[in-house]
């Protein structure tokens, strides 16, 4: 009780403190509330992810009922990934938010929203009641709005965040007439009703249940096709809010579905493989559309896309394992699916720190006017390569362990499936390879871009590194990521009891993570270490042999051309020319082009802006349509008060008389089939 | 460990008698089957020269690279020896790493700012992309007709009794041969003995390289297609004593060599757009084994 009292107090003090603080006082006031409620809440998580359960139950109002609190190693390995992302993300914050002193009365409101998006993000784990999960969702989503507007002055920053706020609330409207239907069926709006409304009721109506919780998640996570606030909403906010966003925020949708995985009773096989397809197409889609931008932190946001559905292909893998009573793949899908989201919120929020550095240093994001920042900030290049090998799932890296897993899911799968899922297998292998080769080519492109080379534009000021202490908590994340990569058995050994409780299901015997195959981690790190040993031997090698050599620098070979220009290089858009001419048929490229004309040359450009086939087809044209439809009761509007008035009275007197007139229709239609 | 010791000793020759074959063909003597090896070893002798605009990325990416293809190398098997590191599903460990080797190679040649090499890394990526698939199609059917997960279990239980396990072994090896052809940007995909910076994809990328360096490409590209001989030989070598395997080995490692090298001499190079859709042929060649390990092993209704 004590805890939950002092959860609900620090963030409510620091809130009330911080508009009446200095700036460095604002900063200390933010920094040492995130720290507290992380604290604070880590500690129930570590106890539920180590043995005990969390278990509370406040008073509730009258309209609400009785609110419980559980903390299960669900909500706890979530919990942990949270306030680890809030802890260093806000002190990241700290120092990128620096170059905005001068806008007191902005800063104090980003601290508060700060302050209620962790609050909110973390009550969301623990909450058990819809309506209390429904406000904090809301606060959560309305608190991410208001930090996505932080430059509300640049138009492109408002447009944005109304996408961002239109989407997240028509996944609330899903949320509520999920949690709708099974109170008015059950009376009861505690989360333990959906588990024994399932129960009672046809599998049909569960599946129902279930997809409508799934379209409200999945809107919050990013599954294509409702991916499409994504690609907006990241890149306008600030860099620790979109490193947040994409490492936390959108998770708490994975953890929805999570969560009602645990409390619906399912149909496991057929929900397993509509999951596993739609995260197929999400991977692929994602990243495929990742390659095309030209804009780093769109590129990373369409690769949070590719993410989640590495993780819903877990999932996917997981509830088919449940759906089949197959231990090793529920145990294998539903670990990789968890693993990876620790996984991707580290590298991600790392990968959006790092673009935030080289916004700060040039105030640019668009990839085609940077290249060689590795000599002007070579930490940032070297965390940034980090955060780039991981996501690409090479090793020694953590996102190859999550890969991995899954893999090996999908291995001892094969021995026991049949025709349909065995090609069921070989597409999600081939989609795994996919995205793991495609993600390699994005990544190299970018980081071959942005840090390498040679400068493509020159600004007008000073380029230089960021300072230590805002590279400190990046450094912190890279070894994590590292640490990962080296001791996965540490973490899986975390994960046993989250996958217990899906493996509990069906009552499947839990596979440890040392018989079957998984003992390959321990030979994975071994592999990891030959690598990193070797390369290290290899270097001081060549150190020693280079020593007495004769080093000569020159300039590139340009085919014996010998005033090269930074114009030479090979662009982001060249990179991947041959790519987007191949898959043509997926992307939409909208292109501005004058071509060179004449005998004497003029002056020609070419401007290309990809687009989202899928947005233009779900969102824009639907839109467009019903605006258009809209448009034709214009005359509705004409400005004069007498028929505003009108409207209104003809409203109330509909509401009066509908209800009324209601038995003679009824009276009437009796009468007419009378006859 | 028997299995490194074999791969590195095939290593020495195999390039040396690809090319002794194509001077052949072409009506030439050629050099001895060793020269690759001196070449290396007198580029190990060799000062260096940088690029003014590449960075500390240019200088390890080489390192990077030749030790992603050794430690892959630990992971391949010879007959009944385990590899150096076995494990369930150390191929994907295998691809993986190699897939590390590429992305520092491709960074590397990003490094130098040349637009030869930009060009190089962009279809390196794009066929490595497309390449991987077929690999893992391919592994995972032979995974699925053996039951087992791992190189060594795999190659050491998969029992050639019928004749149509025999046609997916020799597909499988013509898929791994032209994995390995990729793997190593030769015809019929890539020249290497083009002078002409347009057409290359792998000599283009390594263009700034030099002394050392350039010596740890080279080698690691020698033992890529002794990896992937070794490979080709264990899918047929079964249980066979080391007596007659060890021979078996080098005997299949001139072969191919040989192969390989009178696919050079006989074939022209594809255009570059062609390449796309010949690696996406393999992906389809390891698609018809799938569905042969089907059969085999009655899955398929």
């Amino acid at each position: 009780m004590n805890i939950v009292r002092g959860f609900i107090l620090i963030p409510f003090i620091a809130i009330c403190l911080i508009p009446f603080l200095k700036m460095k006082g604002k900063a200390i006031a933010v920094y040492a509330a995130v720290s507290l409620i992380a604290t604070l809440s880590s500690y129930v998580a570590f106890e539920a992810l180590t043995g005990q359960d969390f278990e509370l139950t406040l008073q509730g109002s009258f309209i609400s009922g009785n609110i419980n609190l559980q903390v299960d190693a669900l909500s706890a390995w979530f919990m942990l990934i949270i306030n680890f992302a809030f802890i260093s993300g806000g002190f990241y914050g700290l120092f990128y938010m620096s170059a905005y002193v001068d806008q007191p009365k902005n800063l104090s409101l980003h601290g508060v929203l700060f302050i209620l998006l962790h609050t909110a993000l973390v009550s969301l784990c623990v909450i058990q009641n819809s309506i209390a999960f429904l406000v904090a969702w809301e606060v959560m989503a309305l608190s991410a709005f208001l930090s996505i507007l932080f430059e509300h002055e640049k138009i492109a920053t408002v447009r944005a965040g109304i996408n961002y706020l239109i989407q997240s609330h028509i996944s609330i409207i899903f949320l509520m007439i999920g949690f709708i239907w099974v109170a008015s069926q059950t009376g009861s709006y505690d989360f333990s009703t959906i588990r024994s409304y399932s129960l009672t009721h046809s599998s049909a109506l569960s599946l129902m249940l279930f997809l409508i919780f799934f379209i409200g998640f999945a809107i919050k996570a990013g599954f294509v096709p409702f991916h499409t606030w994504l690609p907006y909403a990241h890149p306008a906010a600030p860099a620790h809010i979109s490193g947040i966003m994409s490492g936390v925020l959108i998770k708490i949708g994975i953890f929805g579905i999570l969560r009602m995985l645990l409390l619906i009773d399912l149909n496991y096989t057929t929900i397993g493989s509509f999951i596993l397809v739609i995260s197929i197409i999400s991977g692929i889609y994602g990243v495929m559309l990742a390659i095309l931008q030209h804009n780093l932190k769109k590129l990373l946001a369409y690769h949070s896309i590719e993410n989640i559905g590495i993780i819903g292909i877990g999932i996917g893998l997981g509830c088919i394992g449940l759906g089949t009573n197959n231990s090793v793949l529920c145990s294998l899908g539903f670990a990789g699916a968890l693993l990876h989201t620790l996984n991707h919120s580290l590298f991600k929020s790392l990968l959006f720190y790092t673009a935030g550095n080289v916004y700060q240093a040039t105030h640019t994001l668009d990839i085609e006017k940077l290249g060689g920042l590795v000599k002007k900030m070579p930490q940032t290049t070297i965390l940034f390569l980090i955060a780039a090998l991981a996501i690409s799932g090479l090793p020694p890296f953590n996102g190859f362990i999550s890969e991995f897993i899954l893999y090996t899911g999908m291995l001892s799968w094969m021995h026991n499936a049949f025709m349909v899922s065995l090609l069921g297998i070989v597409f999600t292998i081939t989609g795994l390879v996919l995205i793991g080769g495609l993600a390699m080519m994005c990544f190299t492109k970018a980081f071959g871009v942005v840090f390498l080379g040679n400068p493509r534009h020159s600004f007008h000021h000073e380029v230089k590194e960021v300072p230590f202490l805002q590279l400190l908590p990046l450094y912190a994340i890279a070894a994590f990521i590292i640490f990962i990569g080296l001791f996965p058995k540490i973490f899986l050994d975390l994960l046993i009891k989250p996958v217990q409780l899906f493996t509990n299901l069906h009552q499947l015997p839990f596979i440890s993570f040392r018989g079957n195959g998984i003992e390959a981690l321990l030979s994975i790190s071994r592999g990891s270490w030959y690598l990193i040993l070797l390369v290290l031997l290899l270097l001081g090698v060549r150190k020693l042999v280079l020593r007495k050599r004769t080093i000569t620098v020159s300039s590139t070979w340009n085919c014996g051309y010998t005033v090269p220009t930074a114009k030479i290089q090979y662009t982001a858009s060249s990179f991947v020319k041959t790519y987007s001419k191949l898959f043509d048929v997926f992307f939409l490229i909208f292109k501005k082009e004058k071509e060179v004309q004449g005998v004497f040359p003029t002056d020609a450009h070419l401007e290309t802006r990809p687009y989202d086939k899928l947005e233009k087809w779900l969102i824009d044209y639907p839109t467009t349509n019903f605006k258009l439809f809209l448009d034709r009761f214009r005359f509705f509007q004409n400005g004069k008060l007498q028929f505003y008035i009108l409207y209104g009275i003809i409203f109330i007197i509909a509401i009066i008389s509908i209800p009324l007139i209601y038995d003679q229709i009824i009276m009437f239609i009796e009468f007419l089939k009378q006859l | 460990m028997l299995s490194i010791i074999l791969i590195i000793l095939a290593a020495t020759f195999f390039t040396g008698i690809i090319i002794r074959t194509k001077s052949i063909a072409s009506g030439r003597k050629g050099p001895g089957i060793f020269q690759p090896i001196k070449d290396v070893i007198r580029l190990f002798k060799k000062g260096a020269v940088y690029s003014e605009t590449t960075s500390f990325v240019f200088r390890i990416a080489p390192t990077i690279y030749f030790s992603s293809v050794f430690v892959a190398m630990l992971v391949v098997p010879f007959g009944q020896s385990k590899g150096l590191i076995s494990f369930n599903g150390d191929f994907i460990f295998f691809a993986y790493v190699l897939g590390l080797g590429k992305f520092f190679s491709i960074i590397g040649a990003m490094d130098t700012g040349s637009s030869f090499e930009g060009m190089g890394a962009s279809r390196e990526a794009l066929y490595s992309m497309f390449a991987e698939p077929a690999f893992f199609i391919l592994m995972g059917s032979l995974a699925l007709l053996t039951g087992h997960t791992s190189f060594q279990e795999i190659f050491s239980t998969l029992h050639l009794g019928s004749s149509i396990s025999y046609a997916l072994a020799v597909l499988a090896a013509v898929v791994f041969l032209m994995i390995a052809m990729i793997e190593n940007s030769r015809m019929p995909l890539d020249d290497p003995k083009t002078h002409l910076e347009l057409t290359m994809v792998h000599e283009v990328m390594i263009l700034d390289n030099s002394g050392f360096d350039l010596g740890l490409i080279l080698t690691a590209g020698y033992l890529k297609f002794a990896i992937y001989g070794a490979i080709i030989f264990n899918l047929f070598s079964g249980i066979i004593g080391y007596e007659y395997a060890i021979p078996l080995f080098f005997v299949m490692q001139v072969f191919l060599a040989f192969l390989v090298g009178m696919i050079e001499s006989f074939m022209a190079r594809f255009r570059m757009n062609h390449n796309a859709q010949f690696i996406v042929v393999l992906s389809s060649v390891s698609l018809l084994i799938f569905f042969g390990a089907l059969l085999v092993s009655g899955k398929f209704i």
